[in-house]
């Protein structure tokens, strides 16, 4: 690590003028992304201005809208075993829960989850070049080792997945993020909130430098009739996603009236198809037509030389998963496959 | 030594208070081996990938190489070195020795206060969900079977 120097703040007001839109002045919440970056001389930091104090950050209410709003400081284990996540967004709970170890999920902050980085290799290796590390010097994964990377949605300036899981069950809730900075609150629909790699592989999300997260809203829709997240990875626990699969359905007289399903460990965001949705609207939850969404998902996944295998899987892993949904109380500890 | 670049910070571990002059970049893993001598805790990956490092921080086990140590001021920590009764072992430390659940004995510390943490949270019911709820600590000696035999041991009457 560099040498830099550290404060605690105890409001969000405080962290905004601490931060004072300076690129080198860095936030942390629980530290396991940051700290590790920091180690790598990948990020670096004039000063760290410690979150963890803010108590307005770090609670679960309920919205009169019927939703629940989950602070940014909250950890991953409090909210993935928090009674109200676990009854009314089971969803969420066993995407965070496939996620990491207990230990690192005692620590990681809901705010610190969504703005972790890819764990691309070259990414994490200063001698290589990497445009999401050093824009302008090449993507070294694009025809070197890319068995992790991306096949939706990706450009050739930038081939890594976006590693969250619990992001993916976000995407597939609709959830929103609250946000404050100089400039005031804002909203950002989930679907908004990360970024396709484009020209600007640099930049992961639309929060701007010295904006704090201070929330996450959960719309009143839960799905926590029909729920199932799937990870399928290299070895079956505490490892990141090759292909992950969140879906919720709401089928009323065995006919599906809403379907959602996102991706994990595919994109440079979790990917979700609204065409795919919509074709299963007022359809039966049958095998053959989850896998005709499935194809429509995957219709314009492009592969490279380690990585093609990861069509065919998310195909298969979606249909699983829509199935393990029709019956949740299947599902296995770590998101494992069942059924 | 108190400098400008440091922070004063107090930790209390396994009961003993300690009034330190820290600088911030010091994760708490360097903390409790360097500054305050308790070389149980164990440097295995430096990076969160292999729980040799965990402690038990206000209650809840968390990896000692990802935090630093200005940022737990005024935290109650448990390391290995804290948990037997005198003499008498701490009931997993017994349990690992009869269950063969160790062979170079690395990543045992790790293992030993993961396991204290995953049991009082009290969510893991199977053995699936103690193997589950324990991946967090990776044995290179392969000792697993003999970890998780360990800790179901203790489980069983953990709560008596
Ligand atoms: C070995 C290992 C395995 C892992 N496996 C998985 C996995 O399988 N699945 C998974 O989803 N994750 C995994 N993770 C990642 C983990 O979930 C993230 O590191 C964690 O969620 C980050 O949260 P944090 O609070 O520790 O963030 P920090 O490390 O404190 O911060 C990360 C970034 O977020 C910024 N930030 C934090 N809070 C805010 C806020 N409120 N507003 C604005 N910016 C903020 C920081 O400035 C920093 O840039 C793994 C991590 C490790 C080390
Ligand atoms: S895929 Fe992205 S993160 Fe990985 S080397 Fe290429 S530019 Fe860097
Ligand atoms: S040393 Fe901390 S997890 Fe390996
Ligand atoms: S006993 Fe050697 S690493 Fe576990």
């Amino acid at each position: 690590m560099n040498n830099f120097s550290y404060t605690k703040v105890s409001t969000t007001d405080q962290a905004i003028s601490q931060i004072d839109g300076d690129i080198r002045n860095k936030i942390v919440a629980g530290g396991t992304n940051l700290n590790d970056l920091l180690k790598y001389f990948i990020t670096k930091a004039d000063k760290l201005v410690d979150i963890n104090p803010i108590a307005e950050n770090n609670s679960i209410i309920r919205l009169e809208t019927g939703g629940v709003r989950i602070g940014a400081l909250h950890t991953n284990a409090d909210m993935a075993y928090d009674p109200i996540i676990e009854e009314r967004y089971p969803l969420l709970s066993k995407a965070i829960l496939a996620g990491a170890s207990a230990q690192i999920r005692n620590m990681a902050t809901n705010g610190g989850n969504l703005m972790q980085r890819t764990r691309c290799y070259y990414f994490y290796d200063i001698t290589t070049p990497c445009n999401k590390r050093d824009p302008g010097s090449g993507c070294a994964a694009i025809t070197g080792y890319n068995r992790i990377h991306a096949i939706l949605g990706q450009s050739e300036n930038c081939i890594a997945v976006f590693p969250s899981d619990m992001c993916v069950a976000l995407a597939a809730l609709n959830a929103a993020v609250n946000i404050k900075g100089p400039e005031g609150e804002r909203v950002l629909a989930f679907a908004e909130f990360h970024r396709l790699s484009g020209d600007t592989p640099h930049i992961d999300n639309n929060l701007k430098h010295g904006e704090i997260i201070t929330s996450i809203d959960l719309p009143a829709k839960g799905f926590e009739k029909n729920y199932s997240y799937l990870k399928l990875r290299d070895r079956s626990s505490y490892s990141f996603a090759l292909v992950s699969v969140a879906t919720g359905l709401d089928i009323e007289n065995g006919i599906i009236k809403e379907a959602r399903i996102a991706l994990g460990g595919v994109a440079h965001k979790p990917w979700r198809s609204t065409e795919a949705e919509d074709f299963l609207k007022a359809k039966e939850p049958t095998r053959i037509n989850f896998s005709e969404a499935a194809a429509i998902i995957l219709k314009d996944a492009k592969g490279y030389e380690h990585n093609s295998f990861k069509i065919e899987l998310a195909k298969r892993a979606i249909v699983r998963n829509c199935l393990m949904a029709l019956n949740p109380e299947s599902q296995r500890p770590g998101a494992k496959p069942s059924l | 030594m108190k400098t400008e670049a440091t922070h004063s910070t107090s930790l209390i571990v396994n009961e003993a208070a300690y009034n330190l002059e820290l600088l911030p970049w010091v994760s708490l893993l360097d903390v409790l081996r360097d500054e305050i001598k308790l070389t149980g805790t164990k440097k295995g990956c430096d990076h969160g990938q292999c729980g040799a490092c965990t402690i038990i921080v206000d209650g809840k086990r968390i990896l000692s190489c990802l935090t630093l140590g200005v940022m737990k001021n005024g935290s109650e920590i448990t390391t290995i070195e804290g948990i037997a009764n005198g003499e008498k072992l701490h009931p997993l430390q017994q349990a690992f020795i009869e269950h063969d659940a160790f062979q170079c004995g690395y990543c045992t510390p790790g293992q030993i206060c993961s396991a204290i943490g995953m049991l009082n949270e009290a969510k893991a019911k199977t053995r699936e969900d103690v193997q589950e709820l324990m991946s967090g600590n990776l044995c290179r000696c392969g000792a697993s079977k003999g970890i998780i035999n360990a800790i179901m041991e203790v489980k069983g009457d953990y709560h008596e």
